[in-house]
């Protein structure tokens, strides 16, 4: 499992990348951990004539607290995000990286690599769907911010044209008071694409009604799927647990999941409806625990 | 962790038992193994593989001017010129008509089946090369369901075989059917163990070299397989001592599958093509759809009888194994488990229809067990229906069952004795050592706890020692009754000592073993005793490590070297003390008169004698101290009779698994709380290496009986070519285990030993299906296939109340 | 098909300075293997999975599967012959693995050994669970892994006299 002949172009800066991917062709591919890229051309599933690597770029590879976000340039390292004091801001970090592959997977890995190769069922995409992260992209002459929500298009396809680059991303940090969220995957061995995930995140008021909800599934579809349609009308009120059980039940009903060697459609749905439901439950009980 | 209890040892050992680091070790740890795709040799060339899309199909056109045409490619071969230029290979059932070839022509029979061999300077650019060539095929029915491929009218997958069932005997030892009619009940039932296999994650890999100054072809290859010399020869129209197979490569794990023989046939026949070297390394793809190493695919239908209080009287079991588009040896582990074929219980009569049956599916190589492990599984499932048809404890009924520690040797019905053991103690440390009451109340906690719990028995034989008696019963026109092993031991002029084994290892530490056993015999440090292993053209007769025989085989060679050493140091001595041998010890470093200690000659005073002092040796001997031992396998030499009974092995193991998981019932997912194995292998020459293989192979059932299979879809695409497709487990799925030994020595063997090899693996599919199944049986619901992924368990949980039990 | 350019990269191996030309699709394994004729780190699966091909890249567990040898220009490799203090001396976790049967076979052990050494380069005194998660990607046919986390409790028990520190 050889990859097909390429050249190799290293880039120093973003805006040298840019350059390179605006006048290479259409054919050229970023590689920066290459963790789903290089097995995909030793497969020879992919054999783009150029790669342009970003991985040395420093501008890229900013991990810092800001106002009401967490920043990561898109060539951090998932282990570095993983270690990173910062990332406490956003508790899912913690309770999904573990899952991402193996350690040598996150050595190499990046955020931003894990969010352009898009598959439905892995980690951070799902994060960035439940959260709405903004993504920035640029190319050697635009660039513009997507919502993650519009970023995912399908399995491995994104918004992204060939001649741009997501060079960083905002995840949006929440209120600390009442906050409870929950990641969980099942897999059949760990480190394995999930069969189904479900992350859920909450903010509750002090009386114990909603004030910021938002939940998805992975691996349930073309893409990460989160669920505002069904969140928002619950601002503002209480949610028993039998009420989260119906929720996340009408949230599953709006998938399309596909059968594949590991999981049927109807297993999958049944999965995810569990998953979601005891995230959202133990979303729910750490908000009602922990004012901070 | 194990724990060692060994009452009946009737021997103590100065080596033997011990804990001692392997030899091999020393070379593994810093990456100096020698393995096949190491080897580099100058202008050596590579291989890729051009594989067939269909399951069926003709190939009607093969063009590879494009490929020819990119720089550093050298060749391209089609099985058209192969096919002509050597014998086939032949299965090992009587059908001489199913016939293989390393590349298929003109008819595929599977999807992955080798089609073009592309040699170049690197592998990249052999693979660069095999994408530009075009073949052209035309589409043919296909068959991939075994139960569809027996019927009539179904396409065949060989044509002139004018079936697919391939093999097909039905062995009846004792009235069968009266017994089961004049029982008190009958249960049949059906399991089906998947296609899956040991997957080493060291692919096959084979160099080869032929020089026609010499006219010899060097192999270096990653092989475990019987009497592979002598069937390259065969295939490439050699003589056998034209075939230099080179058994001091490292071998990268096997476990059965590395039979290599259409990877080596095809490399050396390019090696000898094109005068050059060649290497070919499959990469992962190539190995799991093409490389044939799957394993057992096996249906069985099984009616037990049996008594109210238990007593299991009589069994039918109809086994229908999927083998693929070709046969090879696969069938043969159909027959192997004819010698335990009622497991470790008493059961007075059998029947066994062993169907074998061909589809347009990879082919199955040989599995660790050979069968038995699919077979313990399926005996296991009705112990455990019986017990719970009669609400008896599954620990009550096999003791009910279990032969007796008194009753040994014990001849079960299809003409197997059973050489030793004592079921029952094992099976009550394993018990013990689980805490059995603690595990019941653990479950009952978990299923509290809103979990579905279960504990899981097993009782399973492990037939050791490879007389492999199934080759003559099941082809009969196949009269191998030599089941051999060998040894060459020497003490040099410096008086060190060196033995030299004629196979490859894969893993078992078979340095170690011969190192340990002959520094036993001439008590001399094992550390000082090295092991070589030689080529096929300077070793004595070996039959490879296969049926767990090598301890039992190996060992017993090297210690009959070994004490054939040791006698003629004994004549010397007795000459030079003019004593009677009788009179002396033979002690480390010394040889000396039992009546006074003064009276002695040293080891290295010996050695002298025996190379450099040829006034002062006996008459008649020979100079220096070198001794070979060839031997037979113990109670091997006959064949089958008419009716199907033949001893088989020779040394019988046993295994005891007691497991504790808990199911979450809504999402089927597992977790193994407790695993606890009890082994009673005999004598044990290196306990770590023993406890080593043990634990691995409940890993490799674990995979089995949870994740792991080679999945077709019905259209006869394989779904499984990679480790994301086919699940091995890792660290995290496999959990912490506690072996418990017991050791009844077999008194077929020189230190009481029997072998090892397959531990683990013949046991825990059975035991983890029983506790999955007891976990199940509180809702009414239950599994009878493999593997128990989350999914297939999920779908056992919403098909509760279906029977699986009839009478 | 693109064209064929070679470069010079410039990697330090096992404490070694190391300069070679190299096609940018030569893996990093590859390369390892084939030109440094390093034979120690094996191939498994190619598609990083398996983790036979473990290295560590300055400092932190790799897959060499999964990396071209020119992405590794300018870093610093140790691959398993490198994990010896000195000729003829053994790593506290190669003592280990001797002494407690952590291999059979072999051709894991290189990946492994480079994935235990990373954990308690990291965590000196890992518990079970911590070590099962750091050879979570490593897989081995042979063992049943237990041996191996018994050779890591066993090395790393020894290296602290006072189990408090």
């Amino acid at each position: 499992m050889k990859a097909a002949p390429f050249d190799y172009h290293l880039a120093d800066h973003l805006d040298h990348a840019l350059e390179l991917l605006d006048h290479l062709g259409n054919d050229v591919k970023l590689i920066a951990g290459g963790q789903s890229l290089v097995p995909m051309m030793a497969m020879r599933l992919a054999k783009p004539s150029h790669l342009v690597d970003i991985n040395r770029i420093q501008s890229l590879q900013q991990i810092n607290l800001q106002e009401k976000s967490l920043y990561t340039g898109s060539t951090v390292k998932q282990k570095d995000l993983e270690s990173s004091h910062i990332s406490q801001a956003i508790p899912l970090f913690k309770q999904a990286l573990p899952w991402v592959g193996h350690q040598q997977t996150r050595n190499r890995g990046t955020v931003g690599g894990s969010l352009a190769h898009a598959d439905p069922s892995a980690e951070l995409p799902l994060i960035a769907t439940v959260l709405n992260a903004s993504l920035h992209v640029q190319s050697h002459n635009s660039q513009r911010e997507i919502r993650a929500q519009d970023f995912f298009l399908g399995p491995m396809w994104t918004s992204l044209a060939p001649q741009e680059c997501l060079t960083d991303i905002h995840w949006p940090i929440w209120n600390k008071q009442f906050f409870g969220s929950r990641f969980l995957e099942t897999s059949i061995r760990h480190g394995d694409f999930a069969m189904a995930s479900a992350a859920a995140q909450i903010n509750l008021n002090p009386d114990g009604t909603i004030q910021q909800l938002s939940f998805g599934v992975g691996g349930m579809g073309a893409t990460p799927i989160a669920f505002p349609s069904l969140s928002q009308p619950l601002i503002g009120k209480h949610l028993s647990s039998e009420a989260m059980h119906e929720l996340a039940n009408q949230a599953i009903l709006l998938t399309e999941p596909t059968s594949d060697l590991h999981a049927s459609a109807s297993y999958r749905m049944n999965l995810a409806r569990t998953l979601l439901s005891r995230a959202l439950l133990g979303a729910f009980e750490q908000a009602q625990q922990h004012p901070q | 962790m194990s724990q060692s209890d060994t009452p009946n040892e009737k021997q103590q050992f100065t080596y033997i038992g011990k804990h001692r680091r392997a030899v091999e070790h020393r070379r593994f740890v810093v990456g100096a193994g020698n393995f096949a795709g190491d080897i580099q040799l100058p202008g050596m060339c590579h291989v890729a593989i051009v594989a067939s899309p269909y399951p069926s199909a003709q190939i009607i056109k093969i063009d590879a001017q494009a490929a020819l045409a990119l720089p550093g490619v050298v060749t391209v071969l089609t099985g058209e010129e192969l096919c002509q230029q050597i014998e086939p290979i032949l299965p090992g059932v009587d059908a001489p008509s199913v016939q293989r070839f390393p590349l298929a022509y003109p008819i595929i029979r599977y999807s992955g089946e080798w089609v073009v061999a592309v040699v170049a300077q690197s592998r990249a650019i052999a693979e660069d090369a095999a994408e530009l060539i075009q073949v052209q095929y035309a589409e043919l029915p296909f068959v991939i369901d075994p139960e569809k491929a027996l019927q009539t009218g179904t396409h065949l997958v060989h044509q002139i075989a004018k079936t697919n069932l391939i093999f097909d005997r039905q062995f009846v030892w004792g009235p069968v059917d009266q017994d089961l009619a004049n029982c008190a009940h009958t249960i049949n039932y059906r399991v089906r163990w998947a296609r899956s296999s040991t997957v080493p994650i060291e692919t096959f890999a084979v160099v080869c070299d032929w020089q026609d100054a010499t006219q010899i072809l060097d192999v270096w290859a990653s092989i475990q397989m019987p009497k592979f010399p002598d069937q390259l020869a065969k295939a490439l129209r050699l003589p056998n001592n034209s075939v230099r197979v080179h058994f001091d490569i490292d071998v990268g794990g096997s476990y059965g599958v590395k039979r290599g023989l259409k990877h080596t046939i095809l490399v050396a026949y390019l090696a000898k093509k094109l005068h050059r070297p060649i290497r070919f390394i499959e990469d992962r793809l190539e190995n799991m759809r093409g490389g044939d190493m799957q394993g057992p695919d096996r249906i069985f239908e099984v009616t037990m009888g049996f008594e109210n209080d238990g007593e299991i009287r009589s069994m039918k079991m109809h086994a229908i194994d999927d083998i693929g588009a070709y046969a090879g040896r696969t069938p043969l582990q159909l027959g192997k488990p004819v010698g335990a074929i009622c497991g470790p219980y008493r059961i007075q009569s059998v029947a066994y229809h062993a169907q074998a049956v061909l589809t347009n599916k990879t082919p199955q190589e040989a599995v660790r067990g050979f069968g038995q492990a699919p077979t313990n599984y399926a005996i296991e499932t009705g112990i455990d229906l019986v017990a719970r048809f009669l609400k008896m404890s599954r620990i009550d009924l096999r003791k009910r069952n279990l032969i007796a520690n008194n009753e040994f040797p014990y001849l079960i019905p299809s003409g197997t004795h059973y050489d030793s053991g004592d079921y029952a103690a094992v099976l009550d440390k394993a018990l013990k050592s689980a805490s059995i009451e603690d595990l019941h109340q653990q479950r009952d906690d978990l299923r509290k706890s809103g979990e579905l719990a279960g504990i899981g028995i097993s009782t399973c034989l492990e037939p050791s020692g490879g007389n492999s008696a199934f080759e003559p019963l099941f082809n009969p026109k196949n009269e191998t009754t030599t089941w051999m092993e060998s040894c060459l031991v020497r003490i040099d002029l410096g008086g060190t000592i060196t033995a030299i084994m004629g196979t490859s290892s894969s893993g078992q530490a078979h340095e170690t073993l011969v190192s340990t056993v002959i520094a036993e015999i001439l008590l001399q440090d094992p550390e000082t005793i090295r092991v070589i292993h030689s080529d096929s053209l300077n070793a004595l007769p070996s039959n490879s490590p296969v049926g767990s025989r090598m301890a039992i085989m190996l060992g017993g060679a090297a210690a009959g070297a070994a004490k054939k050493l040791k006698q003629q140091l004994l004549a010397i001595a007795a000459y030079q003390l003019q004593k009677n041998p009788n009179d002396l010890v033979y002690s480390a470093n010394r040889i000396y008169d039992h009546t006074n200690q003064n009276n002695q000659i040293s080891w290295s005073t010996l050695v002298e004698i025996a190379h450099r002092k040829f006034h002062l040796l006996p008459a008649n001997m020979e100079p220096g101290l070198q001794e070979k031992f060839v031997w037979e396998v113990p109670t091997g030499g006959q064949l089958p009779s008419t009716d199907g009974k033949v001893q088989m092995y020779p040394c019988h193991s046993f295994e005891s698994h007691v497991v504790l998981l808990s199911i979450d019932p809504k999402t089927g997912k597992v977790k193994i709380h407790r695993y606890v194995c009890g082994h009673d292998c005999g004598v044990m020459i290196s306990p770590d290496v023993v406890h080593g293989m043990t634990y691995g192979g409940i890993a490799h059932g674990l995979g089995a009986a949870l994740m792991e299979k080679f999945a077709f879809s019905p259209e006869g695409q394989f779904l499984s070519g990679t480790f994301m497709d086919y699940l091995l487990p890792s660290a995290t799925e496999v959990p912490g285990i506690t072996i418990v030994d017991h050791c009844t020595p077999s008194p077929l063997t020189e230190f009481g030993q029997k072998g090892s090899g397959e531990a683990g693996y013949l046991g825990s599919p059975a035991a983890i299906a029983s506790a999955i199944n007891d976990a199940l049986a509180t809702i009414q619901a239950s599994i009878n296939y493999l593997p128990m992924t989350p999914n297939a368990i999920w779908n056992a949980i919403q098909d509760k109340n279906s029977t699986k039990i009839s009478n | 098909m693109a064209q064929i350019n070679s470069y010079t990269i410039t990697i330090e191996v096992n404490g070694q300075s190391v300069t070679k030309m190299v096609e940018p699709r030569i893996s990093l394994v590859d390369f390892i293997r084939e030109e440094l004729r390093l034979t120690g780190t094996h191939v498994g699966c190619e598609h990083g999975i398996c983790g036979a091909c473990s290295i560590l890249l300055n400092g932190d567990p790799v897959r060499s599967c999964c990396m071209f040898a020119i992405q590794a220009n300018g870093m610093r490799i140790t691959t398993v012959e490198g994990l010896a203090p000195e000729r003829g001396q053994l790593s506290k976790i190669q003592d280990a693995f001797c002494e407690k049967h952590a291999l059979q076979c072999g051709f894991c052990t290189p990946g492994m050994l480079i994935a235990c050494q990373a954990l308690i380069n990291k965590i000196p005194q890992p518990n079970e669970t911590q070590i099962r998660a750091a050879i979570g990607g490593n897989l081995c046919r042979c063992t049943g892994y237990q041996q191996i986390v018994d050779a890591v409790l066993f090395a790393t028990k020894i290296s602290s006299p006072n189990p408090e520190q």
